[in-house]
């Protein structure tokens, strides 16, 4: 987003832009990834050059559930049609968009008829997705596979590569064990292991799933069981992003190369950690301000950098 | 057959049809685990054969009864105050999960 005006921003880089953005971003915060460790920096500090060096932009959405209907938001549709019309409203096109699960709150096949006519409004030219384990009950996601799959695995994970970019979709909602968390299994690793034998150190790798991929929370299930074994094959390479949805805020954490991310949701908040009883939908808000607690994220490849700027956007 | 075994043989045929059917369903003892903050609780519980078992999700989230093991049919998945309820008529320790929340689990014991 920091260029995202592109009349503006060979005239009128710093203050000014930054001001421009922060209109339209509502309280967004940006974060650059450089050698695999996060910074924070302030939006005026990336006009120009930074700017002019981006490649292209992708944006992840997630958890947009359609079928809920409760507090604290009856009207799911809507608020998956804010944050599309968000995406939508920028002169930098994002490439293409990620959704990271959980497009359903049942897998009803109304709800995923739903979410399909709504994503017809995304300008952009294709999301991909990988399901949420709210995307496949009952049918071990035959269903969701059917109609959002990429079929490039019987297992649903697919890879694709995108201006010097690896991208790999991992399914981790599947399978899943008593008193376990996300896995994604031996076939899915053996596969992994093998699509990444072939890159070379220097490829950025962004990886994405819906369940986080490491131990983030386990008392409340956040994590999933085998997602160490997938680190250990990802560790050589200079940049991974990992972005994964399901806990409905975002939650970050760096691992020498590895950068983690969880997104917000289009639908509800969830509590922080331990900060409930339990982590069902947040609804304990102020009123009207919903929308400051669902979002977007962009994010940004900058040419030559091996570095990825990620960028939050609420819907406010 | 005596009258005496005559009559017993139809009590019980009497008492199974009772069972088996819906109109007495209310008759097999029941025993309720309530879904509440992602746990089932009681978390174990303990039951004679042929308790029908009833789970009922208080939970703002959908949740799944899904036996470990497959041992019992699984649930569909239970929006907010839908129940589920099956007869557990063999003697045994059955494991079961939450096949959305996998961190969710309990155990029904029938002695």
């Amino acid at each position: 987003m920091q260029d995202h005006d592109d009349n503006q921003k060979e005239a009128v880089p710093g203050r000014r832009q930054f001001l421009h953005c922060m209109a339209w971003a509502g309280a967004g915060t940006l974060w650059l990834m450089k050698g695999g460790v996060l910074q924070a920096h302030a939006l005026d500090g990336l006009a120009g050059d930074e700017a002019a060096d981006a490649s292209f932009s992708f944006v992840q959405i997630s958890d947009s559930h359609i079928g809920f209907h409760k507090e604290p938001n009856p009207d799911v549709v809507a608020t998956l049609r804010a944050a599309l019309a968000k995406i939508n409203a920028q002169p930098d096109k994002p490439d293409f968009l990620l959704h990271t699960g959980d497009l359903t709150h049942l897998s009803k096949p109304e709800e995923f008829d739903t979410l399909s006519g709504v994503m017809q409004e995304a300008k952009a030219a294709h999301t991909f997705y990988v399901p949420g384990e709210h995307d496949v009950i009952g049918d071990n996601g035959a269903e969701f596979f059917r109609r959002f799959g990429q079929h490039q695995s019987s297992g649903g994970w697919y890879s694709f590569d995108h201006r010097g970019v690896h991208f790999v979709g991992l399914v981790n909602v599947l399978n899943l064990k008593a008193g376990g968390f996300g896995s994604l299994g031996a076939d899915q690793l053996a596969w992994l292991k093998k699509d990444l034998a072939s890159r070379s150190a220097e490829t950025p790798v962004v990886v994405f799933a819906h369940m986080p991929l490491w131990q983030l929370y386990p008392q409340w299930g956040w994590g999933t069981d085998d997602s160490a074994e997938a680190m250990s094959y990802l560790r050589r390479f200079g940049s991974v992003s990992v972005l994964n949805g399901h806990i409905h805020q975002i939650q970050q954490k760096v691992e020498g190369n590895i950068t983690f991310y969880t997104a917000r949701s289009t639908a509800y908040p969830q509590p922080a950690p331990g900060k409930a009883d339990a982590p069902g939908p947040l609804k304990d808000i102020a009123p009207g301000s919903l929308q400051t607690y669902l979002g977007v994220r962009e994010v940004r490849h900058v040419r030559g950098k091996q570095a990825l700027a990620v960028t939050e956007e609420v819907l406010a | 057959m005596s009258g005496w075994q005559a009559w017993l043989r139809a009590l019980a045929l009497g008492v199974a049809a009772l069972g088996a059917g819906p109109a007495a369903a209310g008759k097999a003892p029941e025993a309720k685990v309530e879904i509440k903050h992602f746990a089932f609780a009681p978390e174990v519980l303990t039951v004679t054969a042929g308790t029908r078992v009833i789970w009922t999700n208080r939970d703002d989230e959908p949740h799944i009864v899904v036996s470990a093991g497959n041992r019992f049919a699984s649930s569909k998945a239970m929006d907010t105050d839908e129940t589920y309820a099956t007869v557990f008529d063999k003697p045994g320790t059955y494991a079961y999960f939450c096949s959305i929340h996998p961190h969710m689990v309990g155990t029904v014991i029938v002695r």
